[in-house]
């Protein structure tokens, strides 16, 4: 138990923790005081000034940051601190680009909010705004400094939680602004497309590339057959943004409304996650057999695969040379799927819908596809998903619920928890240990590679032998864990990484959760508690239990790991420089 | 060693510099040499003198005669006939203005007798790239002392009795800063030196680092030894590069002599100490941005608590002093606390040395003692106002301070009667103004300085200094309204309450000092669109005197613009529309013909 | 650095080369030297001053010049100025005259009357 200190906030005698801060003490008084740059445990800096509090010193204090004391008085309510945190408002709005009506996160904004909750009228401090261009060259990411309130949040996820720091502060006074090194655009930087910025963006400075127009300029197209597959976080995240709480599952509801919207086909991208793990389980087998390369790491996150390319190269043959499901789903449609239906393959149009938008760049990477077509064609995120069944009237919360479509609908338990970090490893460990001890295994559950922990290791004995396996999701633990590795610290056999903290659920094409609830809710976990629900509620929990997959390798792929499965199911990687000497110049 | 029988001290500060003073030493020591006097003279760099007004200075002993203004054509004549004649060249010593009279010696000028100088006592007089000469000075006595004689906490009492204040701006008591970083226990500690003076204008710091480096070292290991440090770093804008080169110069020195490393005068003590460059951000004088800086990071404040002596660089416990408050420590545990606490008022101690400059005849720095009233400080040090002007304020503190107008002359200069009025005693800079500055100019000369110098985290400095920049901007330019000034009273109140860091709650200063005692002149601009002063061009108008002008065309040749135009030897006239204002007309009429009006 | 002593020790070496920019209050040791002074051989005289003082570890007088005083026939000339201010001209100096002037007048402080100006002329 903590040392307690007491002290009066409002007049209210508080009792809270030493080293907890004026704003957790006057949240457990039930005192709201406003925020805006503060992100619990990712951007806890003081800077924006909006929740300063009166602590008899000098000037007024951030409330974010303040540390309580015994005896402290803190005055969170009286007209020179309402003053105050109008004024600062008041200047931001001054300098920001004040769309509101076409901005993408209207409604969804926490400037807006803030506006609305501090009771602004007028801006009383007008002057020369903002004049950036906005750098949408990106395939993943679009970024508009004229939005952008500089609370750093994108800056301080980039940086010190992915280690990735594309994006830095630069420029001092009111020229700052949050940009790539040089002022280059993020296509040219070492960005790995996860979206973290985007997801603990307040306003509409960052966002995803919106590709919602092809799709529906595909499904208008009657000589398309135009089809769509889901990844498995995908539904248990886009019921928020029809305003259900964190953590609801609506698969059902999902697979009615895209059918709703025109799509040919709906499909599961877990009947590629049970086939990755045939894929990658063989692989693994294989090299711990044979003496290859150990250990063999995911390659299911496209986040986490250019961060390799980029800052590990010496890890790129350890990374399984599985495409990712997605990609595996799309050449799977193209190849078996376009055979048996009889469609020519040009005439396909695949849409994903995924939590992510580094799926965006990676369906862009030409060696995913043939000469004539990529795997897969667009790439959307929850949040477009969501933006087109709004746009098409669709009533999302009363649909029917509908069962994704045949013969590409039936997936596994063990597929859908790849949408949470361990689900990969869980589900590889599922198989990996009934093909190693050659029975069906009851205990199927492995708990110490679930939760949200940075870094999780697993030992587990099957087949005679121990394996070892290590989970990492946010790239900021994936560092520390590869640097283990590299320093031979550490010896695995297998090892998971997600490029984003939570893995897929938290993705960063997942609905934007506001800070207030943030700093509540751990997306990550509450997320993740459907997805495992998910997986329990299914009757088949491990991959190579799936019958429509078997089918799929007895009538096309002969076996996991063929050749055939290579030519559709493999793939292979590049080292990446990370600021190559042709890169494109500044874009301001 | 070789002893001489005369030495010649040129200044080496980076204003004598400028002006050509090491061209000046390598003449001298080639007279020296053409006229066989090198085993006879010896030429020594030295720090700054003070009276920057009349460099390149030369000081020859020891007649301690003082050459002012000398170029380095009049060097040849101070070998000849002062070196080998003995005869005095009498032109180029000083003339005190209020005697009008010739004075050998700088010690007889007005501008040095009125001194006092402790921080800047070995500045001018000892070579900053000898240690010996440090030490000849009393130098690392105290050091000496403190380890041999003295426990940490006496060391602590000792400066705390003395009454020492910060001299970087806040005016925090010196030892209680130090007593704070001693109780924490740590694995480590800091000890820091801010040489990243910013303040326009100032340059104090610079010239005990230029002149004196080894005070500031000596006082840094004896804060180390205080707290418990065993590391210190002096962070310095890059941009001050004798200093730097000094600061190498003796830190290696120290390090050879053991008066830094190991051990020091054979006690347990070891102290360490490195540089720091820094990019001269103004920000970077604040002390958490500071030491962000010296972490790798982008320069930027972070909230307080907690404090540096609880958690400073690299979150350990750090001291950080600047420059100035460290020049008096040696001489404090020399002399005793009680010397130091006798100099000065009842709640500021000791001396401050001053960089005085605007529109006075002795611009330069002063080191006075507290207390010292500001129309000393105008009239009998700094000479009073060229031209015969008429004094208006004196700005003290820089960007972050505020005005003194001119009925407010006779306040005694210290920490709490400048905050009293609105201004501070900030790092010592010290602007005097006259009858032809525009108030509200000044106060957006200081704004633009914020504007540009803020850091950008916190919107009420980043946005807020911005607008208030803009609307006196506006203001000058006549298109001010009379909501202007509310305006800037509502951002400026809640800029103070609300920003991050000290240079945003003190950036709206030099606006409400303006507005306190100059209200007049901004009403002037917003209300009858005039800058009394005639400074802002927006409201200027040039016109010619029909009755004065000869038709010389004069005028019209220089005008850039082709402004002016008229038949020679009648009346020109100004094409108001054309005019840019830039006064060259009026520099050039022979006959006094062209006016400037409001 | 190991000691005080040690300190002190450097210090005392250090304050002999700067002394004659502080001891203004020691003995003033003027020598004439204007091209009268330098023809009847100022300059070796003043250059015997300056080695008599440092051979004898004194730092309580500066060596300076001046100029011609007006009687060049009794060149070469040197005026000390004690502290107290009293004033002694010796006239018609040579190097071997110096060391008698340093140790009487500079170390005890009783001026060498034979070579004063008062003596010449006999």
């Amino acid at each position: 138990m903590a040392e307690m200190v007491t002290l009066t906030i409002d007049g209210i005698e508080v009792k809270a923790p030493v080293g907890s801060t004026v704003l957790d003490a006057a949240k457990s008084a039930g005192i709201k005081i406003p925020t805006l740059c503060f992100l619990k445990e990712i951007n806890e800096i003081g800077a924006c000034r909006m929740c300063v509090v009166d602590t008899g010193a000098r000037s007024l204090q951030a409330a974010c940051v303040y540390p309580v004391s015994e005896g402290l008085k803190v005055v969170t309510n009286s007209p020179a601190v309402r003053e105050a945190r109008k004024v600062t408002l008041e200047l931001i709005l001054s300098n920001h680009e004040r769309k509101c009506l076409s901005c993408v996160r209207s409604n969804n904004c926490e400037l807006q909010q803030l506006a609305k909750d501090l009771n602004i009228e007028d801006i009383r401090f007008d002057g020369e705004t903002y004049d950036f261009c906005v750098d949408d060259a990106s395939p993943s990411i679009v970024r508009d400094p004229n939005k952008c309130v500089l609370c750093r949040r994108c800056v301080s996820m980039c940086k010190n939680i992915q280690g990735v720091a594309a994006i830095e502060t630069m420029e001092r006074g009111f020229k700052t602004i949050v940009s790539s090194p040089f002022n280059m655009s993020l296509n040219d930087v070492p960005c790995v497309n996860c979206g973290q910025c985007i997801t603990v963006c307040p306003v509409g400075a960052l966002k995803e590339k919106d590709d919602t127009q092809k799709v529906w300029d595909a499904i208008a197209n009657k000589e398309l057959h135009v089809v769509v597959q889901t990844a498995p976080a995908v539904r248990v995240a886009i019921a928020e943004e029809f305003g259900n709480p964190v953590g609801s599952r609506a698969t059902g509801k999902m697979v009615t409304a895209l059918r709703k919207l025109g799509f040919d086909k709906v499909f599961d991208t877990d009947t590629a996650a049970d086939l990755t793990i045939m894929e990658e389980g063989t692989e693994l087998l294989g090299r711990i057999q044979n003496g290859g390369k150990l250990p063999v790491i995911t390659s299911c996150s496209p986040g986490w695969i250019k961060y390799c390319e980029h800052n590990y190269p010496e890890f790129l043959e350890n990374l399984s040379s599985c495409k990712s499901p997605q990609n595996m789903f799309g050449a799977v449609l193209k190849s078996y799927y376009a055979d048996k239906m009889e469609i020519d393959p040009k005439k396909m149009f695949v849409v994903s819908v995924m939590p992510c938008t580094a799926k965006k760049f990676e369906v862009q990477r030409p060696e995913l596809g043939t000469d004539c077509y990529s795997d897969v064609d667009v790439s959307i995120t929850t949040r477009e998903l969501a933006r087109m069944i709004k746009e098409a009237g669709i009533d999302f919360n009363n649909l029917e619920e509908t069962h994704f479509d045949d013969p590409m609908g039936d997936a596994t338990g063990a597929a859908v928890i790849f949408g949470a970090t361990g689900g990969v490893m869980e589900a590889a460990l599922r198989t990996v240990a009934d093909i190693l001890d050659n029975t069906d295994h009851a205990e199927i559950e492995y708990k110490a590679v679930r939760g949200v922990e940075g870094i999780k290791e697993a030992e587990v004995e099957m087949g005679g032998m121990k394996v070892k396996a290590a989970v990492a999701h946010g790239l900021g633990n994936a560092k520390k864990l590869l640097d283990k590795i590299k320093a031979g610290e550490a010896e695995y056999h297998f090892v998971e990484i997600m490029a984003c903290p939570g893995g897929c659920v938290n993705g960063g094409g997942q609905p934007i959760q506001p800070a207030t609830v943030r700093n509540e809710v751990d997306l990550r976990a509450e997320r993740a508690k459907a997805i495992y629900v998910e997986d329990e509620s299914l009757p088949i929990r491990k991959s190579h239990k799936n019958e429509k997959m078997m089918k799929l390798y007895e009538e096309y792929f002969e076996k996991p790991g063929s050749h055939k499965a290579h030519k559709y199911l493999h793939t292979h990687y590049v080292a990446r420089e990370n600021y190559p000497d042709d890169c494109s110049e500044g874009c301001c | 060693m070789q002893i001489y029988r005369s030495h010649i001290l040129v200044c080496g500060g980076t204003g004598c510099t400028a002006s050509k003073s090491l061209e000046i030493i390598s003449e001298l020591e080639s007279h020296i040499n053409a006229n066989s006097l090198q085993n006879e003279v010896k030429v020594v760099k030295t720090g700054c003198f003070g009276l920057c007004e009349k460099g390149p200075i030369l000081v020859i002993y020891p007649e301690g005669a003082t050459y002012v203004t000398v170029a380095p054509s009049d060097v040849k004549e101070i070998v000849e006939e002062h070196l080998v004649k003995g005869r005095i060249v009498k032109r180029l010593l000083p003339k005190d203005a209020k005697l009008a009279e010739v004075v050998t010696s700088l010690d007889k000028v007005d501008f040095f007798a009125r001194q006092m100088r402790i921080a800047l006592r070995n500045c001018g007089v000892i070579n900053p790239e000898v240690i010996d000469e440090y030490i000849a000075c009393d130098g690392y006595k105290a050091l000496g002392k403190v380890l041999t004689e003295m426990k940490p906490a006496d060391v602590i009492a000792e400066i705390k009795k003395s009454g020492l204040r910060g001299r970087g701006g806040g005016g925090f008591p010196t030892g209680v800063k130090w007593e704070l970083a001693s109780k924490p226990v740590a694995d480590q500690k800091y000890v820091c030196c801010n040489a990243d003076e910013g303040d326009p204008g100032a340059f104090m710091d610079r010239s005990v680092l230029e002149g004196d480096p080894h005070s500031v070292i000596e006082a840094m290991a004896i804060a180390g030894y205080a707290i418990g440090a065993s590391q210190g770093y002096i962070y310095i804008r890059a941009e001050y590069p004798i200093a730097v080169e000094r600061l190498q110069i003796a830190i290696k020195q120290a390090k050879e002599y053991g008066l830094l490393g190991k051990n020091i005068f054979d006690s347990d003590f070891s102290f360490d100490l490195e540089l720091r460059l820094g990019a001269g951000a103004f920000v970077c004088g604040e002390e958490t941005a500071l030491m962000t800086s010296i972490e790798g990071k982008r320069g930027e404040p972070r909230p307080r608590p907690p404090f540096p002596a609880n958690e400073g660089l690299w979150r350990k416990p750090t001291v950080l002093n600047n420059v100035e408050t460290y020049a008096n420590i040696p001489s404090i545990i020399n002399n005793g606390a009680d010397w130091f606490a006798s100099i000065g008022t009842e709640k500021s101690k000791g001396t401050k040395v001053f960089a005085i400059g605007g529109k006075i005849n002795n611009t330069g720095l002063v080191e006075i003692p507290m207390g010292t009233t500001l129309r000393e400080v105008v009239y009998d040090i700094g000479g009073g106002i060229p031209n015969g002007k008429k004094f208006k304020a004196a700005q003290t503190g820089g960007p972050s301070g505020g005005c003194i107008p001119a009925q407010l002359i006779d306040t005694p200069i210290d920490y709490d009667t400048l905050i009293q009025l609105g201004s501070m005693m900030g790092s010592g800079g010290l602007i005097v103004m006259d009858e032809d500055n525009c108030m509200v100019d000044i106060a957006k000369f200081f704004l633009e300085f914020t504007v540009d110098e803020s850091c950008g985290k916190c919107p009420p400095c980043r946005i807020g200094t911005k607008r208030m920049y803009e609307i006196l901007e506006r203001i000058t330019e006549g298109k001010g309204e009379e909501s202007d000034i509310e305006k800037l009273e509502i951002l400026a109140k809640n800029i103070k309450a609300s920003a991050l860091c000290g240079l945003g709650q003190t950036a709206p200063n030099p606006i409400l000092s303006t507005l306190k005692y100059f209200r007049d002149e901004y009403d002037a601009h917003i209300k009858d669109k005039k800058c009394p002063a005639g400074v802002c061009k927006s409201l200027l108008k040039f016109v010619i005197d029909a009755d004065k002008c000869k038709g010389c065309s004069l005028c019209q040749r220089k005008c850039p613009t082709n402004a002016i135009s008229g038949e020679i030897k009648k009346p020109y006239v100004i094409d108001q529309d054309k005019c840019i204002k830039c006064g060259a007309c009026m520099d050039a009429c022979k006959f006094k013909a062209i006016e400037k009006k409001a | 650095m190991k000691s005080l002593a040690e300190l002190a020790a450097i210090r005392e070496k250090a304050l002999k080369e700067i002394s004659l920019r502080q001891s203004n209050d020691g003995y003033k040791i003027i020598v004439g030297m204007a091209t009268c002074g330098i023809a009847a051989g100022a300059r070796p005289v003043m250059n015997s001053f300056v080695e008599e003082l440092k051979k004898r570890n004194l730092t309580n007088a500066t060596v300076s010049m001046t100029g011609c005083v007006g009687v060049c026939r009794l060149e070469p000339m040197v005026e000390v100025i004690a502290p107290d201010g009293e004033k002694t001209t010796y006239v018609k100096m040579s190097p071997e005259m110096v060391e008698k002037i340093v140790v009487e007048h500079i170390v005890n402080g009783k001026p060498v009357k034979e070579y004063t100006i008062g003596n010449a002329d006999n």
